[in-house]
């Protein structure tokens, strides 16, 4: 037998493995096995336990009931996780967008060094906000963080970033919003970028043949062009920031701000509550709280996506 | 002429103060990391270390936690993590694109659907599972939960519909079983979607800091980012050593972003979500 017919001769044998009509199921069964218990399960799982009462890790539980969503919902610092979460998003996002806008706009231009550019400005996207976050944390230390050095050189008193006077520790939230701007810049340009060179080209050559200053044609043809980007990134952006956490981590070694309780955020509490107190039950009713708001961006963005058939 | 040149230099003016304040954060750790405590705790603050190879920070960093081990379980269940997902990602990706079975449609559809919940809220049944499981306190735990992701699959599957049919069905004809169909002629075609994909996958892996707080107890398992946090935590632990640590966090991310920068930023722009 020649090498090619018995190298056609196991092809064929092979064929009828994986031809049957069962042959599905080698792809399906390894795709589907993390997705049942990691993800499927989970999603039903999540819905049920928020509905027991005194749910614990055993598995017990005392009734069903909708306990857990009052108590949740009359938690002091679940409430203040919500204000705090909401407080972050809806400033981040829109000073984030605000800013990304006027730096992807000058960086689709004609620049040298584009390269360099695009490496500085995109950098914070690939590394963790845990070891950059420490970074900042020391460079908004009151006595020698650079922050306070630069704000004193245009005759601003030291700022208590970081720190707690009296029961009250006013700039935290201000740290995580300043952190988690430039945290989100990187992502928000790439996606406005790509917005901008979608535009066709013509636009701008007929712009410019008729005459018209470049602010104009920032108005009138940049603007209502990139603004579907523009609203889908901030749907985005909203949507991964109502799951803050991550950025509060850094400050103060863990804890929820400098009074350890003034900077929960709605995914600190849940992490908190189920882990630390072991109360299962009422973190699953505040994560599927956390989804509902999730639920309302995400539908919005679906809609903008298929009006404007992204 | 001259309207023109001040409008470019206000253009440069503006990208460098910006380009400036994103890479500051970097270069005050990486600057710090090579400072003696008598350099970084004078203020003003000093801009340059007085001599840039000292590296005894990092030396007695790797002395006052487990770092090195810190870094190889990073780099195992970074890359485990990104062989597992690839693969299940492609084999999905294949059966949703090209293979016939009942309800394929609306299966795909549902785990678009799915892709709405936020990892936040699987994670509590999760942790259950995987105590139960006795996964507490092992590398695996770090890497199997994530073994199958929508995400990946959905973008991939897109990349596989836009490869046209009668290359499938030449190959077909030649003999191919739809595996080898696969694994020589759609995962070569694929490759720059499936680089890109992986590369996502590893920059997550790599920061991920949530999932391994929870799951992890001894030191041994740490990964970079909680070991790092854990160390930060430590009371008594020195700014200059943290900054130390951090550097090398971050650096074997800095390195990978700097070879494939235009893999990463497509692969985001193109998926429209973050990692």
């Amino acid at each position: 037998m020649s090498e090619k017919t018995k190298k056609k001769n196991r092809d064929t044998s092979s064929n009828y493995i994986f031809n049957g009509k069962y042959e599905p199921l080698i792809y399906l069964v390894p795709f589907f096995l993390g997705l049942l218990v990691f993800t499927i399960y989970p999603i039903i799982n999540v819905v049920i336990m928020s509905f027991k009462q005194g749910y614990r890790l055993s598995g017990a539980y005392n009734g069903i009931g909708l306990d857990n969503y009052i108590t949740v919902l009359t938690n002091k610092y679940f409430r203040s996780s919500i204000k705090n979460t909401f407080i972050y998003v809806f400033t981040v996002v829109p000073i984030a967008t605000i800013l990304s806008v006027l730096i992807a706009n000058l960086l689709n231009q004609k620049i040298k060094g584009i390269g360099i550019f695009h490496t500085a400005y995109f950098l914070p996207m690939v590394t963790s906000a845990i070891a950059v976050g420490i970074s900042w944390r020391f460079m908004f230390n009151k006595r020698t963080g650079i922050i306070n050095w630069l704000l004193g050189l245009i005759g601003i008193a030291p700022i208590d970033w970081l720190g707690a006077a009296g029961g009250n520790a006013p700039y935290n939230m201000l740290t995580v919003i300043i952190f988690g701007i430039w945290n989100m810049m990187p992502f928000t340009i790439i996606l406005l970028l790509s917005g901008l060179q979608n535009i066709d080209p013509m636009y701008y050559i007929a712009a410019k043949v008729d005459g018209a200053s470049s602010s104009t044609i920032f108005k009138r043809i940049t603007v209502p062009l990139l603004a579907p980007t523009i609203f889908l990134t901030m749907i985005v952006n909203m949507i991964s920031a109502f799951k803050v956490y991550n950025d509060v981590i850094p400050f103060w070694a863990g804890k929820a701000g400098a009074l350890s309780t003034n900077l929960y955020t709605i995914v600190y509490w849940i992490k908190e509550t189920f882990y630390s107190k072991l109360r299962l039950g009422q973190a699953a009713a505040a994560s599927i709280i956390l989804f509902l708001i999730i639920l309302v961006f995400t539908l919005i963005q679906r809609l903008i996506q298929r009006k404007f058939n992204y | 002429m001259n309207r023109d040149l001040i409008k470019k230099i206000f253009v440069y003016l503006i990208l460098i103060i910006g380009a400036l304040i994103m890479v500051f954060p970097f270069y005050w750790m990486i600057s710090r990391s090579l400072m003696t405590a008598e350099e970084y705790s004078t203020f003003p603050p000093i801009w340059i270390p007085k001599n840039i190879f000292n590296f005894s920070n990092f030396v007695e960093a790797f002395k006052a936690a487990p770092f090195a081990t810190y870094f190889v379980n990073s780099l195992l269940v970074t890359s485990g993590s990104v062989l597992l997902t690839g693969f299940t990602t492609i084999i999905g990706a294949f059966a949703f694109s090209r293979l016939k079975f009942p309800g394929k449609e609306f299966i795909f559809a549902l785990l678009v659907a799915f892709m709405m919940v936020p990892f936040e809220m699987l994670v509590i049944t999760n942790y259950q599972t995987v105590t139960k499981l006795q996964w507490i306190d092992s590398l695996h735990v770090l890497v199997i939960p994530f073994m199958t992701s929508i995400f990946y699959t959905y973008i991939l599957k897109g990349f596989f519909d836009s490869i046209p049919d009668s290359l499938y069905y030449s190959a077909r004809i030649d003999g191919a079983s739809n595996w080898k169909y696969l694994w020589r002629v759609m995962v070569p075609i694929a490759k720059p979607s499936l680089v890109t994909i992986m590369l996502l996958n590893a920059i997550s892996s790599w920061n991920s800091f949530m999932w391994p707080q929870l799951v992890i107890n001894s030191d041994r398992y740490r990964t970079v980012p909680f070991g790092l946090f854990a160390f930060m935590s430590d009371a008594g632990s020195d700014t200059h050593l943290q900054l130390a640590a951090a550097t090398l966090c971050v650096l074997p991310m800095i390195i990978l972003f700097l070879f494939a920068r235009k893999y990463i930023v497509n692969g985001v722009a193109r998926g429209g979500i973050k990692g």
